[in-house]
């Protein structure tokens, strides 16, 4: 066989999938929000826009995700540069810190529910050290500053290994010379992290950031579990429109408009953190 | 990842074997009732165990129940034999895709409850299946603390009030519990209790001077409910944590705590306001889907399930109530009896205002509902002003009711055409 064509044969599968069960159902949705009964329409637009949950789901959304994404983003390279300098014990430490990957974000939205509840970990604990007289009940309306807390602790602690899995291979990636010859001319850890590390590792970070911040824009089973109908998310009013209001087509507008905002926010990324193209390793 | 594969290779083989039970002659049973795993497991063993052939009972939430049915009817191919579900979910469904079913010769004692059935249609488009409502509450700790010459069984609302205050004042903390978790049932409280309590009506009222009172009142109340009933679906796990000392809920969300701890709880009827004591049925139903692949079998289990013995087995293992004359057995579990006596004290009460379900809403009952909770998020949670939310509120209740076309029901007073909001 013609070796130049073997790539193509090789990608063929998985573009054939994503056309199948990606782009063909997003026609799908596209259509049904544009659908109305007499054509073409901006009708479902303006009806989930104008709900008066809209500016507040919006908001939160996007606050959820400037407050999750940075410390999510200094969490991991900080880990990650810890564990590239590790030698024994490091696939083990690596392990640990992934497994919260491996949970469902449902059940990770559970077990911080377990921690905050009124008859949680963290009250049974003030309790018993005598910090507070009776169990207080932090995830409730009257605290939406602690529910957030709760929302923001619970998707670090979930989603922080994922940019962190991306961070140590693009860190494996960087040549040792590079450290070596810097550490010849006396620059120190600091120094070398910031000339060496986060240029080299840009790439890396793209993919990290782009990858966290669109599922940042999808967060809805941990604030579900958390948050319940306190803190209302674009994704938990989608799903309310498709389940509680059997309305698909607010449900595909909602879905289209968290799409806009992921794509604007990929683009954004994708800029300014540009690798020049004779730059590229 | 040798070991996860032989897991992958398991569970496909799994779930090629469950496919291929499918073309069995089991029935599926398509429900959205009966979730929890001891019901659902009860619905297997205990009632469906007896009829001649093999039952697949499958309970699922609403939101999947509707998309499996609405994709075999788009297909005009499916595998699901009878549906089983809410008033207000079977209502959502066209009556073109359900099956008619007078020919069965069964119906429900209630002709109301026949009437409905037919959601607007001719025939019945679905069978009265079972029934339940929703009732008051409380542990045995908080009768003390009610207010003097409170006759339990007949409350009103302000004397709930001055209870939940005596038992806040006395506990220290606010013991009151409501349903208002994101699965919670709070938009029925609203539609079948407050506002026919006080205003004699749902729609009709929504905004009057009257409403404005109801919600004033419930204010009161909130401020002795405890403020973690935004996180309450199952007022029974409350009470049996002693969270709550006095609840509102639907009578088989409540059922473990009598069922746990008999001697710790008593059931009462739902307070009475101004206008009587307003209450609501849930009726749930089953239908057979145009696409089922046995009509016969389907049609038999409808009849198995409507037979009183078979009644009397769906209520201990669901909490709901036959919907045809049954002779009650004595070895019922104890929440059966508690809230079959509060039930039957709150229909025979003097100033019994009985409401019905939403009807002819459509697909629309969802919206309808959603009137009802935003009311509640922005007046009660947000504190926004009474009287600007329920104007707010006013217009898109008056949009779904143009919308759908749905004529007044019970409390309100009868309509030509769509009920107008006043």
């Amino acid at each position: 066989m013609n070796v130049r064509y073997l790539p193509y044969l090789l990608i063929l599968p998985v573009t054939l999938f994503l056309c199948l069960f990606f782009i063909y159902p997003f026609v799908l949705v596209s259509q049904q929000a544009f659908s109305g009964p007499e054509g073409p329409t901006l009708e479902h637009f303006r009806e989930v826009v104008s709900y008066w949950k809209f500016p507040i789901s919006l908001q939160n959304t996007l606050l959820l995700a400037a407050v999750v994404v940075p410390i999510q983003l200094a969490l991991s390279l900080l880990m990650a540069t810890m564990v590239s300098r590790m030698g024994k014990g490091r696939d083990l430490v690596l392990y640990v810190w992934t497994i919260p990957l491996g949970i469902s974000d449902l059940a990770a939205g559970i077990i911080w529910l377990a921690i905050f509840e009124q008859s949680g970990f963290l009250n049974s604990m003030l309790y018993g050290i005598g910090a507070v007289s009776e169990p207080v009940n932090f995830l409730s309306y009257q605290n939406p500053a602690i529910v957030f807390l709760a929302i923001v602790l619970a998707e670090v602690w979930r989603a922080t290994a994922i940019m962190l899995v991306i961070l140590v291979a693009g860190i494996g990636l960087i040549p040792k010379e590079y450290y070596e010859a810097a550490e010849v001319f006396g620059a120190s850890p600091w120094k070398r992290f910031v000339k060496i590390t986060l240029p080299l590792l840009r790439p890396s970070l793209q993919t990290a950031l782009v990858l966290r911040v669109i599922l940042a824009f999808e967060v809805f089973a941990v604030v579900a579990a958390l948050g319940g109908t306190l803190f209302p998310v674009l994704m938990s009013e989608t799903y309310a429109y498709q389940f509680d209001l059997l309305n698909s087509n607010a449900a595909a507008a909602m879905a289209l408009i968290i799409l806009g905002i992921s794509i604007v926010s990929t683009i954004v990324i994708l800029r300014a953190l540009r690798v020049p193209k004779g730059a590229r390793v | 990842m040798t070991y996860s594969r032989t897991l992958t290779g398991a569970v496909a083989g799994l779930a090629l074997l469950m496919t291929g039970t499918v073309v069995s002659a089991e029935t599926l049973f398509w429900s959205t009732q009966a979730r929890p795993a001891e019901e659902r497991q009860a619905m297997r063993d205990g009632v469906l165990d007896k009829f001649g052939s093999e039952v697949d009972y499958q309970p699922n939430e609403n939101g999947p129940w509707l998309t499996r049915l609405q994709a075999e009817l788009k297909a005009n191919d499916g595998t699901i034999g009878l549906l089983g579900g809410l008033h207000g979910e079977l209502a959502a469904l066209s009556a073109d895709d359900l099956v008619d079913l007078d020919t069965l010769g069964l119906s429900a004692d209630s002709g109301t409850f026949n009437e409905l059935a037919k959601l607007g249609a001719e025939n019945m488009q679905y069978i009265p299946w079972m029934q339940a409502s929703y009732i008051m509450a409380a542990n045995k700790k908080a009768l003390e603390h009610l207010p003097e010459g409170a006759d339990i069984n007949a409350l009103t609302y302000d004397q709930l009030i001055e209870w939940a205050a005596n038992v806040h004042e006395a506990e220290g903390r606010p013991k009151f519990g409501f349903p208002a978790g994101p699965k919670g049932l709070k938009h029925r409280f609203f539609q079948g209790y407050l506002y026919p309590s006080y205003t004699d009506g749902v729609v009709r009222t929504f905004a009057s001077d009257k409403a404005v009172t109801a919600w004033e009142k419930f204010r009161e109340l909130w401020e002795h409910t405890n403020p973690a009933s935004t996180n309450f679906s199952f007022l029974q796990e409350q009470l049996l944590s002693e969270d709550v000392w006095i609840a509102f809920d639907h009578t088989s969300r409540l059922a473990q705590a009598f069922n746990e701890r008999p001697d710790d709880f008593v059931a009462f009827p739902a307070p009475a306001g101004p206008e009587g004591r307003g209450f609501m049925p849930v009726l749930a139903g089953i239908a057979i889907p145009r696409t089922a692949p046995d009509m016969d079998a389907a049609k038999s289990l409808v009849a198995y399930l409507l037979e009183p013995e078979t009644q009397i087995a769906t209520l201990k293992a669901t909490n709901f109530f036959p919907v045809v004359a049954v002779e009650l057995p004595d070895d019922l579990p104890p929440a059966v009896k508690a809230s079959g006596e509060a039930i039957a004290k709150m229909s025979s009460a003097p100033d019994a205002n009985p409401g019905l379900l939403p009807a002819g809403l459509g697909d629309m009952g969802g919206d309808f509902n959603r009137v009802f909770v935003d009311t509640f998020e922005r007046i009660v949670l947000a504190g926004q002003p009474i009287e600007r939310v329920l104007e707010d509120q006013k217009r898109r209740l008056a949009t779904i009711m143009e919308r759908s076309g749905a004529p007044c029901w019970a409390p309100d007073a009868p309509s030509d055409g769509p009920c107008p909001v006043e």
